[in-house]
Order: C-alpha cells, then structure tokens, then sequence
C-alpha cells in the first residue's frame, strides 16, 4: 500500500482545492480520452448509447468517476475505509479489471496537466500520482 | 499442399493513418527540446525516483528542487528527447532504426525497458501541459502510439 506523508495530502488538498470547481469538466475530459486512446475500456459501456467524448453518458459518468475522487481527498488519511462502499461496488457488481484504474489515473494526470500547466509541477504530480494508486489499491480492495 | 504458415517472416508493420502521421509531425516541429527535454526527464525523476539509478553520476539529486536545476539532467533531457528525431523521420521503420539503441540501451546501459515507459507517459503530460487545447484525445492517441511503439523497439534486443 502506498504511503501518503503529511506533504503529499497537504499537496493533494492544495491542488484539489485549486482544480475542485472544475471536477465535472476534468472527469469527462479525463473518460472521454481514456475511451479514445485505450479502445479497449469502452468493453464496459456497451450498454451506453453513445460511447463519444462530450457525449451525455461520458460527461453524466465522468462526473460520478470525480465524486469518488472527492471523496477519497476527504477521506485521504483512510482511503481504505472511506472508500469501502464504492470498493464492494468495483469487486462485485462493476468488475472492473484493475488496470483500468492506471489508465483512468494517467488520463486524469494529462487532463489536470493540460488545464493548470503552472500548478502541475513535477512534485505536485508525484503526489497526485501516488494518491490516485492509493485510490486505485482501495478501489481493488474487496477484489479477492 | 501448401503450407500455410510461413513462420519464416511475419512482419507486422505499424499502421500509420494520415491523421496520426500529421500530427506526429507537427508536434516535433513545434517542440522546443530546449525546455521540453530537461522538462520531461526531470518530471521522471521526481514522480518515479528509482529511475535515479541510472544517473548516479549525475550530482546532486537530492530533492525535486535539485533535480530540475541540475544542468546533467537538463543536458541528457534535451539528448533524449533529440534522440526521437530518428523515429519521426523514420515512422515506417522505427523497430530497426533504434535496433543499436535498444542493444546500448539493454547491454551497456542495463537500463529497465519499463522506465521507457515511465519517461513516456511524463513526456506525455509535458506536451499535454504544452499544447492545452491543441492536445485533443485524438492527439493524445496518436503521440501515445507513437511512443509506445518506440517504447517497444527499445526493448526489443533485451534478451
């Protein structure tokens, strides 16, 4: 499991801080490329009608997937236990191979780049990176 | 009866579409290797520090602040980034024209093949941050396999 110290949650509430107000923007950003540059997610949303970046489905799930990263920011000192709901849901229900996680998470550290170039500094970014794998072991969690 | 498994040469070349072609081009003749290069190594080192190993002769590398004034690091980010070029000239043929790369790469330098990868995604996120808008989920395909087939042929005389 990967250790936040004290710099890195105080980095990644900063940042959050500074890029929260455009959370729905970022995680529907973040999806869309995800299901451009890896064609091979788009396996889990066949049931959605329209599978295009910008499309009401990527923007609707874009904005859930930003929720949970809220609440792992509130919960960063037990990302395991405050994520143990959406942990049940990832293992049981959604079955979400958890490669999918790295790829989600570095589509999320190009869009965070993209959006605030001065914020993203190579520090900022190893704590945000470590965070989201925190998020991730959290997520896969209940896997087996 | 004809064997239908010629097992001698399959040679599976890389697809470029025009798109992908283009924008590849592009990117590489708007980069400034002088800020881009420095920038990505360093962002390496810092995000994934076991990629310090290779530079143990590079001075101080102590803290992010140190590395991204460490004039090695910026030097050796400009020569890797220059060390592209090959490939952007020679899109059809990028698994042999870095075959002496990938053997220097795997027999002198004993550099990880997963680190290519690692130094990939950082340059990823510094053109991302470098283009903005421009950087679109098409684009961002399109660098991505471009640098993953690079990626590949680096470490493809490992053994």
């Amino acid at each position: 499991m990967t250790t936040l110290t004290d710099k890195d949650k105080a980095i990644v509430k900063a940042l959050w801080g500074k890029i929260s107000k455009s959370a729905d923007a970022i995680g529907a950003d973040a999806l869309g490329r995800m299901l451009t540059v890896y064609p091979q997610t788009k396996t889990y949303f066949s049931h959605w009608p329209d599978l295009s970046p910008g499309s009401g489905p990527v923007k609707a799930h874009g904005k859930k997937v930003m929720s949970g990263v809220a609440l792992a920011v509130s919960k960063i000192d037990d990302i395991t236990s405050g994520l143990l709901e959406l942990s049940e849901l990832h293992a049981f229900k959604l079955r979400v191979d958890p490669a999918n996680f790295k790829i989600l998470s570095h589509c999320i550290l190009v869009v965070i780049a993209n959006l605030y170039p001065k914020d993203f500094n190579p520090e900022s970014h190893a704590s945000l990176d470590k965070f989201l794998a925190s998020l991730s072991l959290a997520l896969s969690d209940k896997y087996r | 009866m004809q064997d239908s498994w010629n097992t001698s040469k399959v040679s599976k070349m890389v697809e470029w579409t025009d798109f992908e072609r283009a924008t590849i081009q592009d990117i590489f003749s708007k980069m400034n290797y002088e800020v881009v290069g420095p920038a990505a190594l360093s962002r390496c080192l810092v995000v994934y520090p076991w990629t310090q190993r290779y530079f143990g002769n590079f001075g101080n590398l102590y803290n992010a602040e140190a590395i991204i004034a460490n004039p090695m690091v910026a030097n050796h980010g400009k020569v890797v980034l220059h060390g592209l070029d090959r490939a952007v000239k020679n899109m059809d043929n990028i698994k042999e024209t870095y075959a002496e790369l990938s053997v220097l790469h795997s027999e002198k330098l004993h550099v990880d093949p997963d680190n290519f990868r690692l130094l990939a995604d950082c340059l990823t996120i510094v053109i991302s941050a470098q283009l903005g808008k421009a950087f679109t989920g098409d684009v961002q395909a399109a660098f991505q396999k471009f640098l993953a087939v690079v990626v590949t042929s680096l470490g493809r005389q490992y053994h």
